[in-house]
């Protein structure tokens, strides 16, 4: 083993996991001195071509407060065909069939190298995944166009054993009936009114025949109430010709809507009337609803904003000062709602495609709790939206949908460790276990967490704490484990189970703490702390956060940078640890924490993201990355700086929401004065090229499909790179330093990196060993 | 054999005999020792003849002239009779050759004195009887010497039949509501539009309270017209709108006088003097008329309408077109009954049929449709889609409309998909099991519709069963026959709650009127169903147990009917009088917010209501009393409209005038109503106390105050009354008044719907029905043969009768009747043999077959509803179904005979006038 950093890549490509520290702090006093907690990072589903295809169920541990699963990490007696836990250290016996097993003759679940392995339980759900499409029909003729073509698309992608589903909503909310004959049929609600499960169930005429016919009683195993549902349920192949003609002929909801008012629009019904009807039929069957909007919410349960154009919807000042007696309730509301569909193990996915504010900050939980997926555009007649849409029914490289279901993930530990909790798009499920801290850092008190949608890329953040006393040492050589067990649905309708057994050193007390600093990762830690400090944000004053954030990154610098006391010229920091304090000083920049010039939908969008993309996605969310094209040699990534913006440099910006291009000064005159054009300046065509095409590969490999702008000097999108570099040069420093190069100043009085590193380094020194 | 009929025409050839008193010209009874007496007419009580011409109103009528000359129309029906002491015997009715005794006769045991027999110059009974028992001891009253409802149509017939009636001057008494003629409108109202109770009103209210008689008009603002009268004329007054008096608001009409020149006029009903107009002048002449009189309808015209201005509509908007909305019941009952095939199948052809407006090419009406059981089912029929769409809202607790462009829609542009959805309905619930219905919601969810579209409608509701759906308005079965004959009966006809009353008002606030076609196997509550309807302006037709092979076509040509006749909507009538008098209580079915604004969501041309007017202080007899009826409508094209009816009425300070000026068929019609409306608070047994004590006092004061005294032991009438007492008799047995265990709550409630918003012309049948032969001569205008009295003595086994009530028809087959008829019309050998569920008579091409048709198509012609043909075979099993309708005739369940009820009101009278 060579690096740390090979070790980390490494357990990243087999397990799915960045941990803040890889060398573990033997007792809780030292874990506390760390600063940044003991966690990880953990991608459940990540994608693995090698694990091999295993079609049994795996190997508890006997012992039923531990049930752990057989892994590498267990000792194994061969002779007399025994395996130890590695978390209780329970002696459990083999089943009969492992009978065979020895040395050389291991099951696929004790070979070391699958610490992560997958089992495909035998027999598979009885329904193929279902599909409920909740579509808006308050917008204009050529989004609805777009949607509707998307969606006549989208029916082709889907999986051969889908059943879908199709509920429209404007002014009422309307349920269709698939597949009937000549008149088409659909039951409407008011869009004003919120029902519970019963009334829907009963409103359908779903109850009638349940009750009606004892004799489906006494099989209840069978498909789940398949009969009185299907009319409004139906698999793919029996109804796509009927549902897309249905799609053909939707029209824009006929209510007039007057000048001055917002079209009348009853998301928070349609959603509610969409977790009721599954809710009742169709518990626990893989399920995504799949609600479209083109508007927020504007009557009924769940309303964001009144009809009336004169009233504004909320900014963060109403929501903040609570000036705005809608967004309660209507959090109260989705909340109410994803937790149900959670419960029963349904998906929200959301697609919300405005120019203004759609609700999302009032409808996140929806996502956040159920795993759904959040796509924000400004209309359905882009490509950001299209494709993105047609990308969530991609595939993987096995030809397998890249989505899964009802996903629940339990963790184990050993008794040295628990678990805080998680951050990420999951909710409890309540069970509590020895290995179970009482200090809760997001999603705690629980052992096991449920994602109704998941897939191979959501990546949660799972804290912990080290419980073992200063004075009970850990013998030499133990190790740390921790297992994750993640139950889900496959979308082929099977169910698996993959786990994922880690283990990790533990530091000596004594001589550890060279050891722990080595192991330390920074940009999981980087990462991770922003989840914190986002997670925090929620329901703590912005500055609080801010100054927390400023007072961990402090208290780190003092205890592990290398400094003469007052004397900041002196400061020095390990290279895994040199990247950490920009980061968070981008972070501290960004939108996911500073609101201004935000509005609450977009805030909401990019901490969902934020919080479910992977370590690198989310790296890049905090600190953009920067490449400039130039006459002078290959592409390069430059520093996310304005010195790096150049009057004769192309720069490409990937902020993960944005791709940006933009071209300096010089070339922008040149591109005006068509020299791309001409044959002679060939080369000139292809700087201007590259960069293009790089920002296409980005795109399409991306989800959600970022948005993709291109501009130059002075252009108004220019805003976007403005925005996101370190200002180094701003219309402060101009004056002394003289336009330099070309570089762009920026127009802020943001303090620099130069500025706050010095700023660190002095607060490190100087103020030394004052806790702030 | 003489047919009895000609026995009726006999006074027309021969004078009755003449009366021998000494003095009045009246003869004296036959030497029997009875009292016989006739009174004789007074001068001033001599009815005026509206129709002939008369010089000058008010001159008194030369008695003699007038008495003799017409000896077929005696002023005065006098009644002989000899209180009996020794009860228990009766002489037998005479015997003419044909004529069956009646097995049944009065029992003996009656409580009162027995009547005695008739005198010799019952003036109804043909002098030439053979046997006539002039001095046979007295035992029984002669059913000939009764009035005869029969004689006094023909008499009125033959008198003034064809006639053409003028509406000048005042207090003109036009013909029978049974007599054809014509009327030429002279600046007062036609007959076919307002009738009175009396035509002379008492100026005072004393005189009012002394003679009981109530005042009261029968309006039928919109009523159809025979050929040759023209509807009312049309007036256009420009952009300031009708000229109206600044005081009370009434509109211009050819009762208001111009002085100063022309450039002030003042308002006949409040005397209030207002400013004419400078558009509106214009010069008088030397009449001091004005000179354009003759170029504007409202001043010499009865009836006219006016265009409104923006001023009289809702909202200060120009109405839209109204809409017609079905909503078809496709629950199991309702798909296994069948009527919703046949509707489906029907409604294709009849939606080309929507009313329209004379100078429309197309009616403008539009349409919509929905389908209910437990939920309901509209349809979105706009134009651009292929097939209709059906949206079902299952949240009948809080139903809406869940669709606005697409569920009202033009008939033509939309054609295809309502083609498309008539024929899919019926498919679409053949097979449906769902038996709870809701009713409410569907009425709510129209009147939300209408809302949301603006406009006025109608909405065609069919409907099979009690609404016992989870829903608004459910109601239960609350049919307790246990209850009928007792004080509590009328719970069953007051509705179960409020709840339909409130939504009624739903309604009316947004002009939607229902028409409610039952179609029920079972007890329905029509009582409280029907509140909707008759708040509305709307009807229930009911047909139990439907079958469409039997009563399909009786269906679709009432639906036919209703869908095509004559409409407006969102209407407010008001009706101004003369100081003095004023409109107090309206009947029909409307609605009254407030106690002056009767508010019609939609009136149409069978409607009729009753105003009673009171007085509030004396009225002026020189000046007359003058009544102008204001109806504010919606006409079919969208059009805001006036009708204005102006009545001269004529004042008296005589009770002899008064008597003079009655029509007892407005009169009857008007009772009918009353006592539809109090049977809800009191019980039967109390109306009836309280009818026939209301009637008693009206016939004493006359005895009383107006005819010459005679002996206490006579029964005299008034001329014009003389029928009061047959149709009170009528009333009281009638079924929708009757405690009967023989007919359902619902049928009941039915019938007394019905009574409510009938005009005159049914209402008289109704009561009283026609009883016609069949073999019997055509003589008469109307192609029918003179109807006989409605009493089974009068009928002949060798004989068929058809019976109308214009609710039922019967037809009545003699036993011995001619077999070769019942060959030639029913095509079997016997009466046994005939298919009596035949309901429609079978086309065979002779003689018997087509006049028998001919007679059923015109009696049926007459009625504006269809009427349920039944045929009864004599002695069959249905016989005492159709028996209980020969008016007559004792009825089962304690109705009295015609002739037990007149002794009782004899006995009435004279306890009053002692």
């Amino acid at each position: 083993m060579s690096t740390y950093q090979e070790y980390i890549m490494q357990n990243e490509d087999r397990d799915g996991i960045r941990w803040s520290w890889n060398v573990w702090p033997s007792s809780r006093l030292e874990a506390t001195r760390m600063v940044v907690p003991l966690s990880c990072l953990f991608t459940p589903l990540k994608e693995r071509v090698d694990l091999p295809p295993i079609q049994y169920e795996p190997i508890l541990c006997t012992r039923h407060t531990c049930r752990a699963v057989l892994n590498p990490l267990c000792q194994v007696d061969y002779r007399s065909k025994i395996w130890s836990c590695n978390f209780c250290y329970q002696r459990n016996p083999f089943p009969a069939s492992y009978g065979a097993i020895s040395e050389t003759h291991q099951p696929a679940e004790l070979i070391p190298q699958f610490t992560t392995i997958e089992y495909q339980v035998p027999g598979s759900a009885p329904i193929g995944p279902l599909f409920l499409f909740v579509i808006d029909t308050c917008m204009d003729e050529e989004d609805l166009q777009a949607m509707k073509e998307s969606l006549q698309m989208s029916l082709s992608l889907l999986p051969n054993n889908a059943v879908i589903g199709l509920i429209t909503y404007g002014r009422m909310v309307q349920v269709h009936e698939l597949g009937t004959e000549g008149i088409s049929k659909s039951y409407v609600f008011r869009g004003t009114k919120d029902l519970a499960a019963k009334q829907i169930q009963e409103m359908l005429g779903l109850n009638k025949v349940a009750s009606g016919n004892p004799q489906q009683g006494q099989q209840p195993q069978a498909r789940p109430v398949a009969f009185p549902t299907s009319r409004f349920l139906q698999p793919l192949h029996k109804c796509d010709m009927f549902v897309t003609d249905l799609l053909g002929e939707l029209q824009r909801d006929p209510w007039p809507v007057s000048q001055g008012k917002r079209p009348v629009r009853s998301v928070g019904a349609a959603l509610s009337i969409a977790v009721g009807l599954l809710e009742c039929a169709f518990p626990n069957v893989a399920s995504r609803i799949m609600l479209f909007m083109g508007g927020p919410c504007t009557q009924g349960p769940g309303m964001i904003i009144d009809e009336s154009l004169e009233n504004t919807i909320r900014s963060w000042y109403d929501i903040e000062k609570d000036n705005n007696k809608y967004t309660k309730k209507a959090v109260k509301h989705y909340e109410s709602l994803s937790v149900r569909a959670a419960n029963n193990g349904h998906v929200i996915d959301i697609y919300a495609c405005a120019l203004d504010q759609t609700g999302l900050h009032e409808m996140k939980c929806c996502t956040n709790i159920t795993g759904g997926i959040m796509v924000m555009g400004d209309s359905f007649n882009t490509s950001l939206f299209k494709q993105t849409f047609q990308k969530v029914f991609s595939k993987d490289s096995k030809g397998e949908f890249n989505m899964a279901f009802n996903a629940v993930m339990e963790i184990k530990t050993s008794r040295e460790i628990k678990v805080n909790g998680v951050i990420g798009p999951c909710v409890s499920l309540n069970v509590k276990s020895p290995c179970v801290s009482e200090t809760e850092i997001g999603i705690g008190g629980t052992s096991q967490w449920k994602a109704s949608g998941i897939d191979p890329a959501t990546t949660l953040s799972v804290f912990f704490e080290v419980v073992n006393q200063h004075n009970t040492p850990i013998p030499q050589g133990g190790r740390g484990n921790v297992q994750f067990i993640t139950h889900y649905v496959h979308s082929s309708g099977q169910r698996r189970i993959r786990v994922t057994t880690i283990a990790r050193n533990w530091a000596d007390s004594a001589t550890g703490q060279a050891h722990v600093a080595a192991g330390f990762d920074q940009e999981a830690a980087a990462v991770l702390m922003s989840r914190l400090a986002i997670n925090r944000s929620v329901s703590d004053d912005g500055t609080d956060v801010l100054r927390w954030l400023d007072r961990m990154l402090i208290r780190l610098c003092q205890k592990f940078g290398e400094f003469q006391k007052d004397s900041p010229e002196s400061f020095r920091f390990a290279e895994n640890f040199s990247l950490y304090p920009q980061f968070m000083f981008h972070l501290r920049r960004s939108s996911f924490l500073q609101v201004f010039g935000h509005s609450p939908d977009e805030i909401a969008y990019y901490r969902y993201q934020f919080n479910r993309q992977d370590l690198t996605n989310s790296l890049i969310m905090m600190q953009p990355v920067l490449y400039s094209y130039s006459f002078n040699g290959p592409p390069e990534p430059v520093l996310l700086d304005s010195t790096s913006i150049q009057a004769d440099k192309i720069l490409l910006l990937d902020t993960f929401f944005q791709v940006l291009i933009y071209h300096g000064e010089t070339i922008d005159q040149w591109k005006k004065a068509g020299y791309q054009e001409k044959p002679e300046y060939e080369n000139f065509r292809q700087l201007m090229q590259a960069p293009v095409d790089d920002a296409q590969d980005i795109l399409a490999t991306r989800f959600p499909i970022p948005r993709y702008i291109e501009t130059q000097h002075g252009g108004s999108q220019a805003r976007f790179l403005l925005h996101k570099v370190n200002p180094s040069q701003t219309h402060n420093t101009m004056w002394g330093g003289g336009q330099q190069d070309g570089s762009a100043p920026v127009l802020t009085d943001d303090v620099s990196l130069q500025v706050f590193m010095d700023h660190l380094k002095n607060m490190c020194c100087i103020i030394f060993g004052i806790y702030i | 054999m003489n047919p009895p009929p000609t026995s009726y025409n006999q006074p027309i050839t021969s004078p009755p005999p003449l009366p021998s008193n000494t003095n009045s010209g009246m003869n004296n009874p036959p030497a029997s020792g009875y009292q016989q007496n006739y009174q004789r007419p007074p001068t001033s009580e001599y009815p005026q003849q509206p129709g002939y011409p008369v010089s000058g109103a008010g001159e008194p009528p030369r008695p003699n002239e007038h008495s003799y000359s017409k000896p077929n129309q005696p002023p005065y029906q006098p009644i002989h009779q000899q209180m009996s002491n020794a009860p228990g015997s009766y002489m037998p009715p005479p015997s003419t050759p044909g004529y069956i005794p009646p097995p049944q006769t009065i029992n003996p045991t009656q409580s009162y004195p027995q009547p005695g027999p008739p005198g010799a110059a019952g003036v109804a009974r043909p002098p030439n009887y053979p046997n006539q028992p002039v001095t046979a001891p007295p035992k029984r009253l002669d059913p000939d010497a009764m009035p005869s409802p029969i004689q006094v149509i023909q008499d009125d017939k033959i008198n003034r039949g064809g006639e053409g009636f003028r509406t000048e001057g005042r207090g003109l008494v036009p013909p029978l509501v049974t007599t054809q003629f014509t009327v030429e409108d002279m600046g007062s109202v036609s007959p076919r539009y307002v009738r009175c109770t009396a035509y002379n009103l008492p100026a005072t209210a004393d005189m009012a309270k002394n003679c009981q008689v109530p005042m009261s008009l029968c309006v039928k603002p919109l009523s159809a017209l025979p050929e040759g009268e023209s509807p009312p004329f049309i007036v256009d007054p420009g952009p300031d709108g009708p000229i109206r008096c600044k005081r009370c608001k009434a509109y211009m009409c050819p009762q208001f006088t111009f002085t100063d020149g022309g450039r002030r006029f003042q308002c006949v009903l409040c005397n209030a003097i207002t400013d004419t107009p400078h558009s509106y002048f214009d010069h008088l002449d030397h009449m001091n008329h004005r000179v354009d009189k003759y170029r504007r309808p409202e001043l010499c015209r009865g009836s006219y309408e006016f265009i409104a201005t923006k001023d009289y509509c809702r909202n200060d908007k120009f109405p839209l077109s109204p809409a017609f909305i079905f909503a078809i019941d496709v629950s199991y009952n309702a798909m296994k009954s069948g009527y919703v095939d046949l509707l489906c199948r029907q409604l294709h052809t009849l939606l080309d049929t929507l009313p329209k407006e004379a100078h429309q090419e197309k009616s403008s009406i539009r349409v919509g449709f929905i389908t209910y059981n437990n939920v309901l089912h509209f349809y979105n029929l706009k134009s651009s889609l292929a097939q209709p769409q059906m949206m079902v809202v299952s949240d009948v607790n809080d139903v809406f409309v869940p669709l606005q462009d697409g569920f009202l829609v033009d008939l033509d542009q939309s054609r295809h998909v309502i083609d498309s959805l008539l024929d899919q309905i019926p498919d679409m619930f053949r097979d449906t099991r769902e038996t709870e219905l809701v009713f409410a919601p569907v009425i709510q969810a129209v009147v939300q519709a209408l809302k949301s579209a603006e406009c006025a409608g109608k909405l065609f509701m069919f409907h099979t069963s009690l609404p016992i759906g989870e829903a608004p308005g459910k109601l239960k079965n609350r049919d307790d026959r246990k209850l009928i004959a007792t004080d509590k009966e009328k719970v069953l006809f007051n509705p179960a709650s409020n709840f339909y009353e409130k939504l009624a008002k739903d309604c009316v606030a947004q002009a939607c009127c229902v028409d409610l076609f039952l179609f029920p196997n079972q007890y329905v509550d029509v009582a409280t169903l029907s509140q909707v309807p008759q708040y509305t302006g709307g009807q229930v037709y009911k047909y139990n147990f439907f079958r469409s092979d039997i009563d399909g076509s009786r269906f679709i040509k009432d639906f036919a009917h209703d869908l095509q006749r004559d409409i407006v909507f969102d209407a407010i009538m008001r009706v101004r009088t003369s100081t003095g008098i004023r409109a107090v209580q309206f009947y029909g079915s409307l609605y009254m917010g407030n106690t002056t604004d009767v508010e019609l969501a939609a009136i149409d041309c069978d409607k009729a209501i009753q105003v009673e007017l009171k007085h509030d202080d004396k009225i002026a007899e020189e000046y007359g009393a003058y009544v102008q009826i204001a109806l504010l409508y919606t006409s079919v094209s969208g059009q805001r409209r006036l009708r204005l009816h102006n009545l001269n009425l004529s004042v008296c300070t005589q009770l002899a005038d008064l008597y003079r000026s009655c029509e007892t068929d407005v009169l009857m019609n008007y009772l009918a109503k009353k006592a539809v409306v109090s049977a809800l608070q009191s019980s039967s047994a109390k109306l009836r106390e309280e009818l026939i004590n209301q009637i008693s006092v009206t016939l004493a004061t006359y005895r009383k105050h107006v005819a010459s005294p005679s002996s206490p032991g006579q029964l005299i009438l008034p001329e014009c009354m003389k029928l009061l007492p047959v149709y009170l008799n009528c009333l009281l047995k009638n079924d929708a008044i009757h405690s009967s265990h023989d007919v359902t709550t619902d049928d009941r409630a039915y019938l007394r719907h019905l009574i409510i918003s009938m005009d005159v012309s049914d209402t008289q049948t109704f009561l009283y029905p026609r009883l016609i032969p069949v073999f019997g001569e055509t003589v008469s205008i109307e192609g029918l043969p003179p109807a006989i009295r409605c009493s089974e003595e009068r009928m002949k086994e060798n004989e068929a009768y058809l019976l109308e009530n214009a609710v039922s028809l019967f037809l009545w087959i003699g036993q011995s009747v001619d077999p070769a008829w019942i060959q030639n019309v029913f095509g079997v050998q016997s009466a046994a043999q005939i298919d009596i569920d035949l309901v429609n008579l079978v086309v065979y091409d002779n003689e018997d077959s087509r006049k028998l048709r001919d007679l059923v198509a015109k009696l049926q012609a007459s009625r504006n509803r269809q009427m349920k043909f039944t045929i009864v075979r004599q002695r069959d099993k249905l016989e005492p179904w159709f028996k209980h309708l020969l008016a007559e005739d004792r009825g089962a369940g304690g109705a009295t005979s015609y002739v037990d009820f007149l002794c009782h009101m004899h006995k009435e009278i004279r306890a009053l006038l002692n």
